[in-house]
């Protein structure tokens, strides 16, 4: 069975691009477009992993993360959050708040691909 | 009726009240807890200036003179109002000399001279004791004017009683007794009185007390109020001269000037008023208050001295009652015999005050300025033997106490009667006014010498005798009246009241200018010509410079050597063992020296602090001799006293300068932390934009980058998505170049690199130009425009492309936020009387009151977090703010949530005089 993947990003080039690679991966693709729609997707359809803009209107990519680590029950989803914000202090927040994962924007497609499928198998 | 048995049960109860208090103030002090360290009770013990003379005296004066007994009031006062520069610098030097009374503050300035005190302390006995006879003369005559109760009969003549049937005899012995008791119960003289000092106060109290209640009394009881009592006497024709300020005053303004400089120069010189306001200070601070305190007092005890005067004349028409005594007869006239009473303990308080403290005072200066210096150069004493001297020092003291008041009896008997009160207290002012010129010259001009000191004083002492003591004695009887009405010898230039012809003043006024003249030039001249020896010059310095040496680098004269020993055993013999040994513990506990474990060493410093301790008892001139006899000393030389002077100084001067650098840095560095924080501030602002530039390239750069990617690891994917990819990719790539302009055009405009191409512009054309040139965008997006322009608007001086971009920007941000379709912009060019504005309204959301702020500012865009985010980098309003900023204008927004939103922007209209020559400007 394919495994679910959610990209959460407002940025609606970047959920194009990320869309045609994952599907090409053999995922299935959920998309949101803000953190409201990201944590509905999440308890609707139990992703196996998300990837998690940081900017993104209603709710961030931090409180995101914060709320879905606060369910005992999505413990096991991955988190990876993809932000353009790379300074340190972004970096061990997002770390720090939970996520499996900080990339920063912009990254290499192939590199991305590869740690997604790290942690699905380390899972 | 008053007995007499009454009135003495009370004056001794009274004295014994004195005394009790003085015990316990006594006790308070030697269990640490001082009655007198406080500001009110220094203020009240300078009251006993008001002597018996001021409590009867100076109604006798108004009496005759009107308010010709007010100088002796005024001066103090306005001599006051400089003790802060005066009195605080002598203070600061007796302290840190210890100095024991005004002979030895003398002495010590003029290098520790033992003449020069002796010669201070001979003065000041001789010119006191006309004083101190005032005193007795006033407690004898009142007691006896009380005694006859309710008659009103005048004392006898001095000389018709036995000597020792006379009161003022009994007075004296009396106070003597009480004196001894009071001021010679503790040796160590620069110590305070605290006893003494507390009594004092409250004798102050008393007599005020005292002279306010025979004030109302007289006032308020005999008459209807100051009014009635003015009135009266200005309608009787013998009173109304007095009523004119100075008309009766004798020698009129010359006098009046005299006598208060007199005054002004006896509230500093007095040996009294130097012991209580020098010797019993306990703390340089207490100064403040007395400086208000100390003539409010003067004020209280004056404020009924006319009405008394006026009333006595009234009530006494005939002059056969003694003016000086209507404080005390105006009660017993009007059967008030409890008030009599009061009035008698009222200038008891103020007979007994007087003679205590200047006893005291006198009788240090005698003992450590006269007799102990005396006694120990005679070597055939064997002084320097014997172990304790302490016991002869008391003798001394308690000996000069007895014998200074018999000698002011004695002067009351010889001239007691030739003169009124006043005129008694007036001779002693001009007395101690000889002690100016050595004092006050000596803490201001270093160049004052010994000698030059000893002329002036010896001068003045001699222009004083001849021009006051000499007539004074004439008059009683004692001399040849003749010498006053011819002269000596019949030289009539040499007549005592008019020396050198000089004639029309009276003798006070006369006095005074013949001795300050002798005194000042003999001071002065003998100073200029004379060349100070080294102690001399070292004691001038540390008078004169004692503010400006601190307690760290104090300069040491001394050198020799001594013994640790030695310099104990002569600490003991006049302190006694114990206070030796308690003056070397407290060195060697500021040394740090665990002593007697461990021996001290007898160096300079050392020395200097046993010759100062020793002073403190014995005076600086004795103290002198002892030290010198108990240590072998090598003198310095003057070139030596000077380099070490210099280099104090110059230590002085090195930590004044490094104070002054230490301030400097610290305002220094306070400023650099101040910048350094502004840094910071803009350091952070800096790093935000940075961080913010940099997301927002980084969000275009991994669209174009995962495309990228994609078109090149996927060479089959199809023509179509091929081209949204390229698509994007073209789009995402102008996204970013138009970032990149932005910022880069935010950054010019901002450090003002920006070039500006300004011309005289017609904006009504500019308007309609953009909005044509944007039909496209509003067609498409089917918004309707609504301009209304202006047929006419004046034209401004601008940017054209600038103010186009302004425009561009702000009708592409309406059209961002319009709802398709639905969208309605209105244009509106308006002209006022400075200004051509511009508003761009749109129909879309409306902005937030809370956003209104920040929608200027880089990268802020409304509604960023809530309802997704607009098209466009953020930095178009910053941007356009910018401009119109630059042209003179404003821009801004009006606008509320759900009903659109206003932009407006001004630029200055060009009027048509002004047009020509500001377009010229440009």
């Amino acid at each position: 069975m394919a495994r679910k993947v959610l990209i959460a990003d407002d940025e609606q080039n970047i959920v194009i691009s990320l869309e045609f690679l994952l599907k090409r991966e053999g995922f299935d693709v959920l998309v949101a477009a803000d953190g409201e729609a990201a944590l509905q997707m999440v308890a609707e359809h139990r992703p196996d992993l998300v990837l998690l803009d940081v900017m993104m209107p209603k709710r961030n990519g931090y409180e995101v993360c914060q709320r879905m680590r606060e369910r005992p029950d999505w413990r096991g989803i991955k988190i990876i959050m993809l932000s353009a914000k790379g300074r340190d202090v972004e970096v061990s927040k997002g770390v720090s708040l939970g996520a499996d994962l900080y990339v920063t924007k912009p990254f290499s497609n192939a590199e991305l691909v590869a740690q997604i499928n790290a942690l699905l198998a380390a899972a | 009726m008053l007995q007499g048995w009454v009135i003495a049960v009370t004056s001794f109860a009274y004295l014994g009240l004195l005394f009790a208090i003085a015990y316990y103030a006594d006790k308070r002090a030697d269990a640490g807890r001082s009655l007198i360290a406080n500001p009110y009770i220094y203020a009240l013990s300078l009251a006993v200036y008001a002597t018996a003379w001021t409590f009867y005296g100076s109604v006798g004066r108004a009496a005759g003179d009107g308010v010709g007994f007010l100088p002796i009031y005024i001066g103090p006062t306005l001599m006051i109002a400089l003790w802060w520069l005066v009195m605080r610098k002598i203070l600061r030097i007796s302290k840190e000399n210890r100095i024991t009374s005004l002979a030895d503050f003398i002495a010590s300035r003029y290098g520790k001279s033992a003449l020069l005190g002796g010669v201070v302390t001979v003065i000041a006995v001789v010119g006191i004791l006309p004083y101190i006879s005032l005193q007795l003369k006033a407690v004898s005559n009142s007691f006896t004017i009380v005694l006859q109760y309710p008659e009103i009969v005048m004392p006898a003549k001095v000389g018709a009683i036995p000597i020792l049937q006379d009161t003022a005899l009994w007075a004296a012995l009396i106070l003597a007794l009480f004196t001894i008791l009071f001021g010679t119960r503790h040796l160590y003289s620069a110590e305070h009185h605290e006893g003494m000092v507390a009594a004092i106060a409250f004798e102050s109290l008393v007599k005020l007390l005292a002279f306010l209640a025979v004030g109302v009394f007289v006032t308020f009881g005999i008459y209807d109020g100051f009014g009635d009592v003015f009135s009266r006497a200005a309608s009787d024709g013998a009173l109304r001269p007095l009523l004119t300020p100075l008309e009766g005053v004798a020698g009129g303004y010359a006098s009046w000037v005299w006598l208060t400089v007199l005054s002004m120069l006896a509230i500093m010189f007095l040996p009294r008023q130097f012991q209580v306001t020098v010797i019993e200070n306990t703390d340089e601070r207490h100064l403040n208050k007395a400086i208000w305190l100390f003539p409010l007092y003067m004020l209280a005890i004056n404020v009924f001295v006319l009405p008394i005067a006026f009333g006595g004349r009234l009530h006494f028409p005939d002059g056969t009652v003694d003016a000086d005594t209507f404080v005390l007869t105006l009660p017993m006239a009007e059967k008030q015999e409890w008030l009599a009473l009061l009035v008698f303990i009222g200038g008891l308080s103020a007979a007994t005050g007087m003679v205590i403290v200047e006893t005291i005072a006198l009788s240090t200066m005698v003992c450590n300025d006269l007799v102990m210096p005396v006694l120990l150069r005679m070597r055939s004493l064997r002084l320097n033997e014997r172990a304790d001297l302490t016991g002869l020092l008391l003798g001394i003291r308690r000996g000069s106490i007895l014998l200074i008041l018999l000698l002011g009896f004695l002067y009351f008997r010889l001239a007691g009667e030739a003169y009124a009160l006043v005129s008694i207290g007036l001779i002693s002012f001009a007395a101690v006014a000889q002690f100016a010129p050595a004092a006050l010259g000596g803490i201001f001009w270093k160049d004052g010498t010994r000698r030059g000191a000893l002329a002036g004083l010896l001068a003045g002492f001699a222009v004083w005798s001849y021009t006051l003591l000499l007539p004074a004695l004439a008059r009683s009887g004692w001399l040849p009246i003749g010498l006053l009405e011819q002269g000596p010898f019949g030289i009539a230039l040499l007549k005592p009241l008019q020396l050198f012809g000089l004639s029309g003043l009276d003798q006070i006024t006369h006095a005074m200018l013949w001795s300050m003249l002798a005194n000042l030039g003999a001071y002065v001249l003998v100073s200029l010509l004379d060349s100070p020896s080294a102690e001399e010059h070292r004691q001038a310095s540390l008078f004169v410079d004692v503010f400006k040496r601190s307690g760290d680098a104090p300069a040491r004269f001394w050198r020799g050597t001594a013994s640790a020993t030695d310099l104990h055993n002569v600490l003991a013999r006049f302190l006694g063992a114990e206070a030796a040994d308690d003056t070397f513990r407290g060195y060697a506990r500021r040394k740090g020296v665990p002593w007697p474990e461990q021996p001290l060493s007898a160096d300079a410093d050392f020395v200097h602090h046993v010759e100062t301790q020793l002073a403190g008892a014995i005076g600086a001139a004795s103290a002198r001799i002892m030290v010198a006899s108990a240590v072998k000393e090598e003198a310095l030389t003057l070139e030596e006293v000077r380099r070490i002077l210099d280099e104090a100084s110059q230590v002085v001067m090195y930590s004044h300068r490094l104070e002054q650098k230490s301030r400097e840095l610290e305002a220094a560095s306070a400023e650099l932390r101040a910048a350094n924080e502004r840094l910071k501030e803009l350091d952070r602002l800096k790093d935000d934009f940075v961080s913010t530039v940099s997301h927002e390239l980084r969000t275009p750069l991994t669209s174009i980058r995962a495309f990228a990617e994609i078109l090149l690891a996927n060479p089959e994917v199809e023509l179509t998505q091929r081209t949204q990819f390229v698509g994007i990719i073209v789009k995402e790539t102008g996204r970013l170049t138009r970032l990149i302009n932005q910022v880069l055009d935010l950054a010019k405009l901002e450090s003002g690199s920006a070039e500006w191409h300004v011309t005289r512009l017609d904006m009504r054309e500019l308007v309609g130009d953009v909005l044509s040139g944007m039909s496209q965008v509003f067609t498409e997006k089917g918004i309707q425009v609504v301009a209304q322009l202006p047929d006419h608007a004046a034209p401004v001086s601008a940017d054209l492309d600038r103010v186009i971009q302004v425009l561009l920007n702000l009708l592409s941000n309406a059209v961002k936020f319009c709802e398709p379709a639905q969208g309605r912009i209105e244009v509106k060019l308006v002209e006022t009387a400075d200004w051509v504005r511009v508003d761009v309204r749109d129909n879309g959301p409306g902005i937030a009151a809370a956003d209104q702020q920040f929608i200027f500012e880089k990268f802020r865009q409304a509604g960023d977090t809530l309802t997704g985010k607009p098209q466009g980098t953020g930095l178009g309003l910053p941007i356009s703010r910018q401009i119109v900023e630059h042209l003179g204008g404003r821009l801004w927004v009006e606008s509320r949530a759900g009903a659109g939103a206003c932009f407006s922007f001004t630029l200055p209209a060009l009027r048509q005089a002004a047009a020509a020559p500001l377009a010229a400007a440009i």
